[in-house]
Parts: C-alpha cells; structure tokens; sequence
C-alpha cells in the first residue's frame, strides 16, 4: 500500500463513518464503502462483489427512531481492507465484518452519547448568540463519528496483509467464520423487526403476510413487489376513506369526530 | 422595513438539511442539526438577543425521518419570518408545529424510505453487484440519492411556500391516508424480504418449538420445510424479535444472541 492510498483510505474511512450517522448520501453502506474501498486499493471489482454481498446482509439494517442497528461503516471498511489487501476469501469478509458491525454499533452508541457534551455547548453557545460556534458544535459531532471510522480503519490498514494478521484470520476456528456466516444469513430479521414494529399497525399485518407469501410461492422481483404494494395501498385507501365517510355521515351533528374511533387499530400490539 | 428570506437562503437551507443527522445525540438527537439547518434564515431575520432565543428554540428535541424534516424546516422558515416582522406567533406556536409534525412525517417518511425504498434498491443493486459490475453500487447510488435530493429540495421549497398552511393539510385525513398508505406498501415489501433476502438451511431434524404466538411448530428436515413453506423460519424469527425488541430488548443483545445461535448451530449440525 502506497502513503496515497493509506491516505486515501482513511479518507474514504472518515467519509463513510460521517454518512452513518447522516444517512443521507449512503457512503456507509457496504455497496458504497466497499467499492470505494476497493478502488482505493486498486482491486475494484473485488470491493464490489463483497460489498454485494455485505449488502444483502445488512438490509435491514437501520436506523429508526432512537433505535441503533448494527454499524455497516466499519464492517464495511474493515473487511473489504483485509480481504483486498491481505487477499482472503468473500466468506471471510462476511465473518469478519459481523462481529465489526458490533462492535461498531458500540462505538457509534459511545459517541452518540458523547455528543451530549456537544448539545450542551451549544447551548451555552447560543444563549451568547455565537450560531458560529452552535455550527461548530454540529461539524464537532459529525466528525468525532468521521474519526471513529478512520482510526481502527488506519490502524487495520497498517497492519493488514502481514504474515501475522494472515495467520490469526486463518487461526479463527470454523466453527466461529461458519457459524458467523451462517448467523448473517439470517441476522438481518433485527432490522425488519425493528421496521414492522415501528409501523406498528396490526390491522395492516395481512399485508405483510401476501408478500411473505407472493415471494414464497412465486419469482416476482422487487420492482413487482413495489408496484403490488402501491396497488393494495390505493384500494386500502379508498376504503379508509368510504370507512370515514360512512362514520361522519352517522356522526353528523355529532360533532367533527372523525377517524377518533379508528385510531385504535394503531395503537394496538402486534402480538 | 420587511425582512424576507430570499431563494438563496433557502438553498442554503436545503444544503443544510443534508447534515441534519450529524450531531446526533441521545438527549436531544437532531436539535442541533435542525438549528444549524435553519440558522441562514435566523442569521437574516434576527439580531441580538432575539437572535440567541431564536436559536434556543430550535435547540429543543427534535427527530424524524431525515428526508421529510425538510417540509418542516420551511414551514418553520416561513413563520419565523413571520414572526420577524412582528406577527404575534409565539416560541410554543413554532415549537408546537415541529413537534405535532415529526411524528407523523416519521410515519410516513420510514415505512417509504428505510422500509421500501432503500431495501429494493439495495437488493437490485447488491444483486448486479454480486456479479463484479460497477453498475450495481452505481444503481443503488444515483437513484437513491436523486431522491433524496428531490424530496429534501422540495421538502424546503414546498414547505416554505405554503407555510402553516400546509399544517392544515397536513392535520386533516390526508396525512393519514398517506401514513396507512406506505405502511401498507412498507409491510407487503418486509414480508417479501423476511422470505427472499433471508438465509436459513437446517440440514438436520429439529424436533418442535413454540414461536412467540404460542403455537407448537414442528420442524424437520430442510427438504421437508420448503416443501411445505419455505421461509418460515426466518418469519418466526422476525416474529420472536419483534416480541424481544417490544420488551425493550436491546437490539444488539439480540444481534450477539443470533450469533450465538448461529455458532452454536453450526456446531451441532442444526444450521449449515
């Protein structure tokens, strides 16, 4: 590895723990991080097959409410630095980036919490009426989450490929790189929990359970499974509203009331 | 003389709402983000100490969907000019707006984006991706972000325009409509998911268990399973985890206990 690319690495490392917490431009993701990973090291292809293959393990994987998911960031950046460089398997990627987006997630709860420090600041800064140093407080916290990405990404990037991390990877037991892979097949479901509980809406659950079907009894990609849902959502619409309608016509004069009485199907539990 | 927030501030605006999310905290989470989102136009519309209070009050809790705290941060924009040029609105008035609407822009923003349309995408991606081709992250990438792009655009743009009117809009059935509406398109895409975009292969007799509705599952042979249907352990695991994250499990205590199960798993020959 030439000084340019560590140095680009690391760049690309800060940029991907930045998107994390931004969630906007996606530079987190392991399809993203990977490849960029990949072409900073000059084995492209190589960061877009893992990252491919990251991807469709970390699909759920995401940040609703004040819910943490598991960190793509540094599992992305991590694996696809030791499995170009120190030239491992697609499947030691995924066993090693699993137990990375753990450990990720601490790191990113751990800064997250730091942050507060920041909040408080900012206050103080405000009341003085210093909005320079209230953005300042703001660019503290998106790059404290920059640096908890470039550093163990640095620190990988020095040691990797030697004779030394070649032979721990290899030392790993099987059962451990196995069993990992064999727990990222199914460990996405955290994240889909996450989301159907966050929706939660109980009486909307058949839906979920057409898709669970169509895709179990037919090949119908997800383009198809789009468009089924924006049919099923117009005719759920229209009824929600023939539903509204007949209730304020039988509420008439009763005063504007409307949708109070089925507002509980949201609140009720899933299970 | 009557100050106004030109198209400039409001693209600044928009640039801003691009790192709403980047001092996120666990007190307050996107207070800061929204403040330094909105501060060119409490940089123009205010001096002084009213400036300070300005930016104190947008330093309160504030989270939603990140793409759709734009509309609110122009509807906000454009009652602070209002307020500016000395409309009797209160601090509760503007607090009162972002904190009736986070909830349900939430509502609506995470079943369509984190639930559908960044799952579909990613997986086309992944999917071309797998195969060595660039145009798989780039697909993801572009798309992705040109919609993110149009909806915080417009999100500042819209909300700005239409102002508190568009609070109206959005009290009424509309919002809820639009709210069941993506849940209905979000569910219908998680089932599809939790069958296709999960991996499970149990080469060995598992005798039976109960999943968390209390029904008595029995499982055999992998072969057996996707006979009858596929995909139905990974469906009564989503299931378990729903019940464990609705106990207030913390979701990385069940990440640690699946990898458990899956090294156990394999060890024992249940999962391969």
């Amino acid at each position: 590895m030439t000084s340019i690319q560590f140095v680009l690495l690391v760049l690309v490392a800060a940029i991907a723990g930045m998107g994390s917490v931004l969630d906007e431009c996606q530079f987190h993701r392991p399809l993203v991080a990977c490849t960029l990973v990949g072409l900073v090291l000059g084995d492209m292809t190589t960061g877009i097959i893992l990252g491919g293959t990251l991807e469709m393990l970390a699909l759920g994987w995401m940040n609703v409410g004040a819910a943490m998911a598991p960190d793509a960031a540094l599992a992305s950046v991590i694996s696809a630095i030791l499995v170009i460089v120190g030239h491992q398997s697609i499947g030691a990627g995924i066993a090693i980036a699993v137990p990375l987006a753990a450990a990720g997630q601490v790191l990113t709860i751990f800064v997250r919490t730091i942050t507060v420090f920041f909040q408080h600041l900012a206050d103080k800064l405000a009341l003085q009426g210093n909005g320079f140093g209230v953005e300042m407080c703001h660019v503290g916290g998106l790059l404290l989450q920059g640096i908890r990405v470039a550093v163990p990404a640095a620190l990988v990037a020095a040691i990797a490929g030697t004779d030394t991390v070649n032979a721990m990877l290899a030392s790993i037991p099987e059962v451990i790189t196995r069993g990992l892979q064999v727990s990222g097949g199914f460990i996405v479901v955290v994240g889909y929990a996450m989301v159907i509980n966050m929706m939660n809406a109980k009486a909307l659950m058949p839906f979920f359970f057409l898709g669970f079907l169509i895709a179990v009894f037919t090949n119908v990609n997800l383009i198809g499974f789009g468009a089924i849902g924006l049919i099923c959502a117009y005719f759920h619409i229209k009824g929600l509203q023939r539903d509204l309608a007949a209730q304020e016509a039988a509420a008439s004069g009763a005063g504007g009331h409307t949708g109070d009485a089925l507002d509980d199907i949201d609140d009720s539990d899933l299970m | 003389m009557e100050k106004k927030l030109s198209k400039k501030d409001l693209v600044n605006i928009f640039i801003r709402s691009n790192f709403l999310l980047g001092s996120f905290n666990f007190e307050r989470m996107q207070a800061i983000g929204f403040c330094v989102a909105l501060m060119p136009a409490l940089r123009k519309l205010y001096s002084g100490e009213e400036y300070a209070q300005a930016m104190k009050r947008h330093l309160e809790f504030f989270n939603t969907q990140p793409f759709l705290a734009t509309p609110i941060m122009g509807i906000t924009a454009a009652m602070e000019e209002k307020k500016a040029n000395g409309a009797d609105i209160s601090e509760a008035t503007i607090s009162g707006v972002k904190v009736g609407l986070m909830g349900p822009l939430a509502g609506v923003g995470d079943p369509i984006f984190w639930g559908t349309l960044r799952p579909v995408l990613a997986a086309l991606g992944a999917g071309i991706a797998i195969t060595g081709s660039i145009m798989g992250p780039l697909l993801f990438f572009v798309v992705f972000n040109a919609i993110r792009l149009a909806t915080n655009w417009y999100g500042v743009m819209y909300g700005y325009d239409k102002g508190t009117e568009l609070v109206d809009e959005m009290g009424g059935n509309k919002m809820r409509y639009l709210t069941e509406g993506s849940s209905v398109l979000g569910l219908l895409v998680m089932g599809a998911l939790v069958a296709k975009w999960t991996t499970v292969n149990m080469p060995l007799v598992l005798s039976s268990y109960t999943n968390s509705a209390g029904e008595q599952v029995t499982t055999t042979v992998q072969t057996i399973l996707d006979s009858l249907m596929p995909g139905v352990v990974p469906l009564l695991m989503t299931f378990a985890c729903m019940a464990l994250l609705k106990k207030g499990v913390n979701p990385l205590v069940i990440i640690l206990g699946l990898f458990a199960i899956g090294i156990v798993g394999y060890a024992i020959g249940l999962f391969a």
